[in-house]
């Protein structure tokens, strides 16, 4: 895991702590991964498991405190962006670095039209007049797919639906030409045909300027359809990482496994569905050994003593597990 | 659909009407809103659950899928229409008989953090149905108590615990506990793992699996999640807009759809498979589900339907049987003429009979 050639954005063992009445939350605890230009990364894990607080990291929105990131860095262009100041920070928040979040009715300002909280972003980040903002607004509406831009323009957010205010959202991201876009749970609250616009039009912007996308996401149908790359998390951290195709064919983790079979496959008979048995831990009082070993099916007495290694199984492909290879071996894969 | 012997439930023409108001003489005076408005947010369904079956209710939000199933057990007071249990109509018990007839009929909600009191105990939530019903007290409740968080896979060390002490699946679980305490026939499990976290949902769609065949219930499974529909159910019905679209068994749902609706819903649901991903066609649909209030007239899905011509605005299409079993309310397909595609453009044969 070398080299920045074509790397938009490199984390290095990450971590983020939370210092809570019941002691330290690890919530992110020594994540790294790359993202290339153009690509698009999945990040998948139930809650809990680090993949919201990773990326509010990056962007430095974590509430300090209780919050703190205690290591890491965050190379974006070239630079750390754990070291810039806060001015620094803000000046790439939004310009350089958008975000979409699950529930864009909570990320739009209730008492402004649409088109002035379009009209703020490029007037702060790009310089725009007035007259130049509003053009520009009403062409990223148009683009998002809003019909009747011009006038919806001045209406307020609660005028439009939820998957019309996700919409207005993305205009509104996308609207400084974002180099790297951070969708949280985008489509989440939306229905499945208002998901599959959404889905649709992320990935058209995404071909027509290039962006680069981090994709959070608890939904393993939403990964398969859109990304290039994923990141599966557990109790703040990496246990899987693989190019799309290899981590849904070959997966090298016991708990990446048992999630994909955890999802009823409509295409195939009915029976009885593999269930993950027992609950995610409680990421402040994790016990010594693998997080996940309380609930692993192939559970050993080593799992419950020693923190398994982070093992690279291909090219690509990294699990952490103390029987990746095997696990890997069982799916079908060779190992390096 | 003809009454069924075998029919648990039967709804005919139910119908649950909420009127906002407005259209009065002092609205029309001040012209703040001068038509009378009314959500119709369940027009006119008729239904058969079968005895010991699992049927899938799903649709997109604002379908009125959940006012139909709360308007089943009279949660909600239905504006018109039957429900049928045991030859006796639900809809016009009086509030003394109808609360005899609760006892059969349960209910487990969407937000397992909203629908437990935090002030009782577990013991205390689950136990308060057999006081209710006088089926057991004191130690012998307790008992039963016991047994029912086993049942639902749960220690019975937690009796005396607060609900906040719990993640979402285990109340969910303390929920379906509480639903079971009483033994009912049916149960509307009103959007239950749609809170949950996936590998979570796996286990408590598996637990419902196992009650249903140990216990012989009958459940109405509410979902807008079409894979855990499709895995749940025998049969599933599809709705919008107030209205049933589409019934037919899960399989047949899933594979041959036959209303353009259920074609889309379908096509929309992504697959954890990126290969299937990567080389399917979506059918996408244009726009957003039209507001309930005052919805679109004919057909309600016309506004946004790839094949709606102009009968499809004037003419309400009824729920026909094409194919055996498989019921699709849509005038441009009929018996003799099942699959949308390859009738000829403009023709409605539903409407030559």
């Amino acid at each position: 895991m070398t080299g920045t050639d074509g790397n938009l954005l490199e984390v290095k063992n990450l971590r983020t702590y939370f210092e809570t009445e019941d002691g330290t939350v690890k919530a992110v605890d020594g994540i790294s991964f790359q993202l290339k230009r153009g690509e698009t990364l999945g990040i998948v894990g139930e809650s809990g498991s680090g993949k919201s607080v990773t990326n509010l990291s990056i962007i430095r929105l974590i509430p300090e405190p209780p919050g703190k990131i205690v290591a890491g860095e965050v190379i974006f262009n070239g630079n750390d962006l754990l070291l810039l100041p806060n001015e620094a920070i803000r000046k790439i928040r939004g310009r350089r670095i958008a975000m979409i979040f699950q529930d864009p009715m909570t990320s739009l300002n209730p008492f402004m039209k649409i088109s002035k909280q379009l009209m703020e972003m490029t007037q702060l980040h790009l310089g725009h007049t007035k007259a130049q903002a509003r053009d520009h607004a009403i062409r990223m509406l148009e683009t998002v797919g809003i019909p009747d831009a011009r006038t919806r323009a001045d209406n307020y957010p609660h005028e439009f639906s939820g998957g019309m205010r996700q919409r207005v959202m993305i205009a509104m991201v996308l609207s400084c030409e974002p180099e790297l876009l951070i969708a949280d749970e985008p489509t989440t609250a939306l229905d499945v045909t208002i998901q599959a616009q959404i889905l649709e039009l992320i990935k058209k912007l995404k071909s027509e300027t290039g962006t680069s996308v981090i994709l959070i996401t608890h939904d393993l149908g939403v990964v398969a359809g859109m990304t290039d790359h994923v990141i599966v998390m557990y109790a703040g951290k990496i246990f899987e990482q693989a190019r799309t195709a290899e981590l849904f064919s070959l997966p090298g983790n016991p708990y990446t496994k048992g999630l994909l079979r955890s999802v009823p496959d409509p295409t195939a008979e009915q029976g009885k569905l593999y269930q993950i048995p027992g609950l995610p831990p409680d990421v402040a009082h994790l016990r010594p050994g693998c997080p996940f070993a309380p609930r692993c099916d192939r559970v050993e007495e080593i799992c419950r003593r020693e923190f398994p290694p982070f093992v690279q199984l291909n090219a690509d492909h990294y699990s952490l597990c103390h029987f990746a290879r095997e696990v890997y071996s069982e799916s079908g894969g060779t190992p390096l | 659909m003809s009454t069924n012997g075998s029919s648990l439930l039967s709804i005919r023409d139910l119908k649950v009407h909420f009127d906002l108001g407005g259209g009065g003489p002092i609205d029309k005076l001040f012209g703040t809103n001068p038509v009378r408005r009314v959500v119709k947010a369940v027009d006119g369904v008729s239904l058969d659950i079968y005895e010991r079956e699992t049927l899938g209710l799903v649709g997109e939000s604002g379908c009125g899928k959940s006012t139909l199933g709360r308007a089943i057990l009279r949660l909600t007071e239905p504006t018109d229409g039957q429900v049928f249990y045991r030859d006796r109509d639900l809809a016009h018990l009086s509030q003394r008989q109808l609360r005899e007839q609760r006892r059969h009929l349960q209910i487990i909600f969407q937000d397992p953090y909203a629908s437990l009191n935090p002030r009782m105990t577990v013991g205390q939530i689950v136990g308060e149905p057999l006081e209710t019903y006088r089926l057991a007290r004191g130690r012998e409740a307790e008992q039963r108590v016991q047994e029912l968080l086993e049942t639902v896979g749960l220690s019975k060390r937690f009796i005396k615990r607060y609900p906040h002490e719990f993640s979402g699946g285990q109340r969910q679980r303390i929920g379906i506990a509480r639903a079971l305490a009483v033994d009912p026939d049916f149960i509307v499990a009103d959007e239950p793992i749609s809170a949950l976290d996936v590998s979570i949902q796996a286990q408590i769609m598996n637990l419902l699996d196992k009650l249903r065949r140990e216990k012989n219930l009958t459940y109405l499974f509410i979902s807008h999640d079409l894979r855990a529909i499709r895995h749940v159910s025998d049969r599933v019905a599809v709705m919008y807009l107030g209205k049933l679209v589409e019934i037919a068994d899960a399989k047949t749902i899933y594979h041959e759809p036959l209303m353009p609706y259920t074609k889309a819903l379908i096509s929309a649901v992504p697959v954890p498979d990126p290969q299937v991903e990567a080389t399917r066609q979506r059918i996408m649909l244009e726009g957003d589900v039209p507001s309930p209030i005052n919805p679109p007239s004919g057909c309600r899905f016309h506004t946004r339907c790839p094949y709606a011509i102009d009968a499809c605005k004037e003419v309400v299409p009824q729920l026909v049987e094409i194919k055996p079993a498989h019921f699709a309310a849509c005038i441009r397909i009929s018996p003799a003429q099942p699959h949308i595609e390859t009738v000829a453009p403009g023709a409605a044969p539903g409407l030559e009979d």
